[in-house]
Order: C-alpha cells, then structure tokens, then sequence
C-alpha cells in the first residue's frame, strides 16, 4: 500500500508578492520604453525616418518572401504541366502549402557541416548568397514612388549587388573542400563574370535612352515619350515600352539573365548530371534552403529589372479606362509574372548547354551583339534626335 | 557625432583592419576576401564622400570582376605562403624604402594641400559643384570633353595589356579537332548522306559508302 499524504496548503502569499514585483516591473519597464521612445520621436531627427524605413522594409520583405514562396511552387508546377505531370499537389489545396512545407522540413533538420570544410566561411557562403539577393530589392520601384530607397545610380546598384551574387557560390564551393562542389564554383566564376559584361552593354543601351541611371526615372522614360507618342497614339503605352525599339536587346538580356542567375539552360554550376549538386553538394537543412532562397530573390531581381527596363515597370498596357484603375503594383507583379513564366518556361523545355558553348554564346555571340548596339543606338540617337 | 561620422569610422576602421588582415593571415583564400571587404568599406567611404558613381563603379569593376578572378587564381594556384614567407628579411630592406618613398609622397600631396600659401583659396576652389550634382553626368561632361585623349590612351593600354596576355597564353595545338559552329550549321543533307540503293544478295560495296565533305568531294 501506497503512503498518501496531502498536499500541503500552499500559502498565497508568495504568488500575490511576485505577481505584484512582476507587475510593478512590466509598469517601469514599459514606463522607461516609453520615455526613450518618447525622446527619442521628440528630440532625434533621425528616429522616426528610422522606424519608417525598417517599417517599409520589412513590408516589402514580407511581401516579396510570401511572393517567392508561390513563384517557386508556380515555376515546379509549369515544369510539370510540361511534362504532363500534377506537380506538388499534397500539401494543402492543390499544393498551395508545399512551399512552406519545405521551408520548415529544410529548417528542422539538422545542419551537416563536413569536417574538412572551413566552418566559417561554409555558413557564411549561403548567408552571403541570401542577404545580397535580398539587398538588391532596396532600390526597385514597384510602383511609382514605392522603392525603399529611390537612389541616383539605382541600375548601377542592382548591376553591383547581382555580380556580387558569384561570392556565395565560389565561397561555398571552396569552403566544401571537395571537389564536385570546387569544379561548380569555378564554372560559375567563369559563367557569371563572362555574362555581366553583356548585360552591362545591355543596360548601357537603356541608359543612353533614358539619360539616368535612376530606375524611377527609367519607368516615367517609357511612359512619357516613345513610339507610341510620334504615331501620335499616346494612350497606346505598350508601343512605348523599349522591348520593341531595343527587341534584339531585350532578347540578350532575358538569356544572359538566365545565365547570370544559374537557370537551367546555363545551370552548370551545380549540373547534377555531371557534378552531383555543384556547389551545394554538401550543403544541407537551412544553408541549402538559404541557397536556394537566395537564388530565386536573384531570378526575381532579374524579373523585375527586366520589367523595368523594358516592359514599362508599374505603367498600364493601355492608358485607357479599366486598365489606369488596376495599381501600378498589381501591373508590376504581373509583368514580373509574366517574365518569370518565360524562365520557367525555358527551364522546362530547353537542354543544358556544353560549357565551351556557353562561353561561345557569351564572349563571342552576346559581347559583339550588344556592343554594336551600343554604337548603333547612341548613333541613331545623335543623329535622329529621338527621345530628347 | 553625427551618423555620417559614425558611418566614416565604421568604414575606415573596418577598411584598415581587413587591410591588416590581408598581409597578416595565413590563409591566402581567406587574404583575398579580406581584400574584398576593404573595397567594400573604401566604396562605402566613397558613398559618404557622395560620389555614389565611383562607389558602385569600384563595387562592379573591383569586387565584381577583378577580385572574383583573383579569387579564382588563388584558389586554383595553392599558394605555399610558408614557402613566399621565407625570403622575408631579404627583402625587408627594399620593402621598407618602398614604404618610406610611398610615405613621403603621401605626405608631401597632404602637406602642400594643408600648407600652401594660398591653400585656403584652393580648397575653396575645388570644392564648387556642378549646378546638377549627378556624378555620372558631372563626370561624363570632363571625362568625353577636356580629358578625351587621355581617356583614349588609357583605354589603348588596357588593350595591349590585353591582347599581350592572350599572346603570352594562347597556344594553338597541332592535331586537335575543334568544333567549328558555322561549320556545322552550313552542313547540308547533300553534303553529308548518301542514299544507297542496295542490291538483294550483295550489300554495300566500298565503292558505294564513302563520305562527302561539305563541298561535295568524296574524302
């Protein structure tokens, strides 16, 4: 038989002392927060742009997270239609969870750094990776006057941040200590710098339209003067977008952004037929996820500089009655839509190329095509007049 | 203090430690990205000075293009630091009249700025602004303007710096089969098959398959 004694009366004395310490504590502390918050809204000047600005980001942040989520579930879901298949379709109403299924399943598992690696830069690499992609979102105008930071040289920026991006893989792949991963950073060292060279020529093209390096500035070009102004048919803003005037450009720019961005045709950095996984190889649970996120915020970046350069950014197809109602933002998000569907599209049905092709097409197709463009259309510039 | 001095010792501070860290660490992988985080830090002080053009231009060239090749040397090469390390002393002589040469000029561009007679006025002088302070603009009018032909020349270095490299290092190799693409897409179904009309019983004779280059010519 089992002893059973009591419980002992418990004395409230205790819980009322420290439930009243405990209150009197929350009162000062939110007291004392209040005081500095106070201070420093009233007498700082840069406080409040400080909250403004952290506030903007972390929107934009957001939106752009939850954005990627369904463009990564939308770009696995075209991949199968095109091989007639279902896709993800599990995870929620026809898959619409799958996303934020793999982001928890690569979250709880445990992270496998391999002994011979160089620890730090190994985690550091996929950071890197992941926070430069993100960085460039800074300055792109989703609408007009919506860029966190409506910056001077903001293509330059971008054209920066996006040619930084080869860090995270060449660091990850060294940092491996083995070889696929090694093999898939020097392709990618080579492939990226070779296809900056004609999206700088690209952009350069643009700028010399526009005359600013300022992305705002870029969008109200296409908006105010163009084709669609000498025909003398203004509310036609397509016609004024420079894909039809820079066509052979646009073309370079959308292949050397697949390039740029590691997307299949060009994903020779980490080919699995030929170097397991490249230079994710040995990356696992949050470094690979934030690989893999890092490399969809560089095809969004892309996306949009895309849009922006050459499909009029947040302006309206038509500037006529239902289409001037639709926000600029939702244009924006659709013509972003629209290029990434071309992407996904390319990675459905296009071979992997052979590297010494792809440094063919770079160095020996892209580079002379788009520097005669640059000699062509500051040519036709001076000359004609256009676009003063 | 201001944000913009906190920014200017943030940069400076880390630009001069990663500067240290590059001569001073052991691992020449790890120097050279010591390397790139003080280009880093030298664009933010650019940005702080408001010559944003410069501060991406060296971001883009530098960081983006140059050091990534660096990188790829080094990574490539395995460097033996111990073994460059030895000749130390030997050469700490030269090393430092270099330091000091370099020192001196140094001081000599800070002390006329500072100690000129009219050093006033000209500091005055240099620092009025274009109307339009756009840097790209601003630098585009004096670089394709007053300095045209310097920029030309400078430009035609860099080439023969350019083709010398490639003639130092290209080799063309006797007996290897290189692709040629115009090649490949000028081949025609005439150029290339032959249909053969076999008779029953007899097969292909060697007369009968034979390969046509692209001009038609039996090989």
């Amino acid at each position: 038989m089992v002893d059973y004694t009591p419980p002992a009366k418990k004395s409230l004395v205790g819980p009322i002392i420290l439930g009243t310490l405990a209150f009197v504590g929350l009162a000062v502390a939110a007291f004392v927060a209040f005081v500095v918050l106070r201070y420093l809204v009233v007498q700082t000047t840069w406080f409040v742009p400080l909250l403004v600005v952290a506030g903007k980001t972390l929107l934009l942040l957001a939106g752009l997270l939850i954005f990627i989520a369904y463009i990564l579930l939308a770009d696995r879901k075209i991949w199968a239609a095109v091989q007639l298949r279902r896709g993800p379709n599990v995870v929620g109403p026809f898959g619409l969870l799958q996303s934020f299924a793999d982001f928890l399943k690569f979250v709880l598992k445990e992270p496998v750094v391999p002994a011979s690696a160089d620890k730090v830069l190994f985690l550091l690499a996929p950071l890197l990776t992941c926070v430069l992609a993100l960085a460039a979102w800074a300055v792109i105008p989703v609408n007009a006057g919506w860029a966190i930071a409506d910056i001077n040289v903001g293509v330059l920026y971008i054209f920066a941040i996006s040619s930084l991006g080869v860090y995270g893989i060449i660091i990850g792949g060294w940092a491996s200590n083995s070889k696929y991963p090694f093999l898939g950073a020097l392709r990618s060292a080579a492939q990226m710098v070779s296809y900056e060279v004609s999206i700088g020529f690209v952009i350069i093209t643009v700028l010399m339209i526009v005359g600013s390096l300022n992305l705002t500035d870029i969008v109200i070009a296409q908006q105010d003067k163009g084709i669609a102004n000498m025909l003398g048919v203004p509310w036609f803003t397509m016609l004024n977008w420079f894909f039809i005037p820079l066509f052979p450009m646009f073309v370079i720019f959308f292949i050397s952004a697949l390039a740029e961005t590691n997307r299949p045709p060009f994903d020779l950095p980490e080919a699995e037929s030929e170097l397991v996984a490249g230079f994710m190889s040995e990356y696992g649970s949050t470094p690979y996820l934030l690989f893999m996120l890092g490399e969809y915020v560089a095809i969004m970046t892309m996306c949009a500089l895309t849009v922006i350069l050459f499909l009029g950014g947040w302006t309206p197809p038509l500037a006529i009655a239902p289409f001037t109602w639709v926000p600029g933002v939702v244009w924006f998000v659709l013509k972003v839509c629209v290029v990434f569907f071309g992407f996904a599209m390319v990675k459905a049905m296009v071979p992997r190329y052979r590297y010494d092709q792809l440094m063919r097409l770079g160095w020996k197709v892209f580079l002379p095509l788009s520097l005669a463009a640059v000699v062509i259309v500051a040519g036709v510039l001076q000359i004609t007049g256009w676009y003063r | 203090m201001s944000v913009v001095s906190l920014f200017f010792y943030l940069f400076s501070g880390v630009l001069i430690a990663s500067a240290v860290m590059v001569v001073s660490s052991r691992n020449p992988v790890h120097a050279v990205l010591f390397l790139i985080l003080a280009f880093f830090n030298a664009a933010g002080l650019f940005l702080l000075m408001g010559a944003e053009f410069l501060a991406m231009i060296l971001i883009v060239v530098y960081v983006g293009a140059v050091a990534v090749l660096f990188l790829f040397v080094v990574m490539m090469l395995d460097v033996d630091f111990a073994e460059l390390r030895q000749g130390f002393l030997q050469y700490l002589p030269l090393g430092a009249l270099l330091t000091a040469i370099f020192f001196l000029e140094l001081a000599l561009v800070l002390g006329t700025w500072q100690l000129a007679p009219d050093a006033l006025a000209l500091r005055k002088a240099a620092t009025a602004m274009p109307v339009d302070a756009m840097n790209a603009r601003a630098l585009g009018r004096v670089l394709y303007t007053e300095y045209v032909y310097f920029f030309q020349a400078a430009g035609l270095i860099l080439l023969v710096a350019m083709i010398g490299a490639i003639v130092l290092t290209l080799r063309e190799r006797e007996g290897v089969r290189r692709q040629s693409i115009p090649q490949q897409n000028a081949r025609t179904k005439a150029g290339s098959m032959v249909v053969v009309d076999v008779p029953v019983g007899q097969g292909v004779s060697n007369e009968g398959v034979f390969r046509k280059d692209a001009a038609g010519q039996k090989v």
